[in-house]
């Protein structure tokens, strides 16, 4: 039987994936905002998983809410990037710092 | 089997070489991932999640990624030095992740199933649940998340909007205003004579 830790550890495992994504492509800024959704999937699996196990609606409720902000900050974050190459001609964010804006 | 593709999709998404690549990884993991949620008993969010991510994220980000011409060879510079670090940092927090879910059960009643539907609202369904919830006690709430999306929508219009100079364009209101008087003159020039601009 499929129990909660389960669940919990499939999360767990895809949270460090999106954490390791931002640690080794760190210059490709694509691959991190892919990664920060791959976290954000972590966390909501693990929303889901509480909540069903609770019987408690509040957990897919929020869920839902961290769906609405991961595809907001999706569309900034790649109209930052279209900006930025636009600019730069490249994406490589090691460099960003050179801004100082 | 649905985590484990999950857990494959998601190393691909990180290590693949090609970034379109990646956004397709990313794809069949949130497949997973929606598989995952109907299991819970969490319809909606499933199909919330088809919805919302497989169609409107991905696109976006296949988009940008074949928008963008890009040399993807010369950004995984430096991948493998990041390499021990990264692997040391990853296996710590998975770890300490792994014992805290392990935990989350010896606290709970261990060996408890997972309640297949919220127990409180057996005869609805999930999204009828959902929404019953939504649009009463999280009103402010849901009101808030769209205003998120509104000024994210906002945000990335003016972010990427550029105005081009030098685009000829129709100026309606000069060419409302302009009157007969100013664009013809009526002459009658004698024989051998010009007309005087």
């Amino acid at each position: 039987m499929i129990g909660l830790s389960h669940y919990l550890t499939v999360a767990a495992i895809l949270f460090v994936l999106g954490v390791l994504g931002i640690i080794l492509n760190r210059k490709n800024v694509i691959v991190i905002l892919m990664s920060i959704e791959l976290i954000l999937l972590a966390v909501n699996i693990n929303m889901v998983a509480f909540s069903s196990y609770l019987g408690d609606l509040t957990g897919q409720i929020f869920g839902m809410f961290i769906l609405t902000v991961a595809a907001a900050e999706a569309a900034i974050g790649l109209a930052i990037l279209v900006l930025y190459f636009r600019n730069r001609g490249t994406i490589a964010v090691d460099q960003i710092n050179q801004m100082k804006g | 089997m649905l985590a484990g593709i999950i857990l494959l999709s998601g190393t691909a998404v990180i290590l693949s070489r090609n970034p379109v690549h990646s956004v397709l990884w990313l794809i069949l993991a949130f497949f997973n991932a929606a598989g995952l949620f109907l299991m819970l008993g969490a319809e909606f969010l499933a199909m919330i999640l088809v919805i919302v991510y497989v169609g409107a994220v991905a696109v976006l980000f296949l988009f940008v990624v074949m928008m963008l011409d890009i040399d993807f060879a010369k950004l995984r510079e430096g991948f493998v030095s990041y390499l021990p670090f990264g692997l040391i940092l990853a296996g710590v927090l998975a770890a300490e992740l792994i014992v805290a879910a392990m935990a989350a059960v010896v606290v709970g009643s261990p060996g408890e199933p997972v309640a297949p539907v919220i127990a409180a609202a057996a005869d609805v369904s999930n999204t009828e649940a959902l929404g019953a919830l939504i649009y009463t006690k999280y009103a402010y709430v849901f009101q808030a998340s769209g205003m998120v999306l509104l000024t994210a929508m906002i945000g990335a219009i003016v972010l990427t909007h550029r105005q081009r100079s030098g685009v000829k364009r129709q100026n309606i209101g000069q060419q409302v205003a302009r009157r007969p008087e100013d664009a013809v003159i009526i002459t009658k020039p004698g024989v051998g004579q010009g007309v005087e601009l």
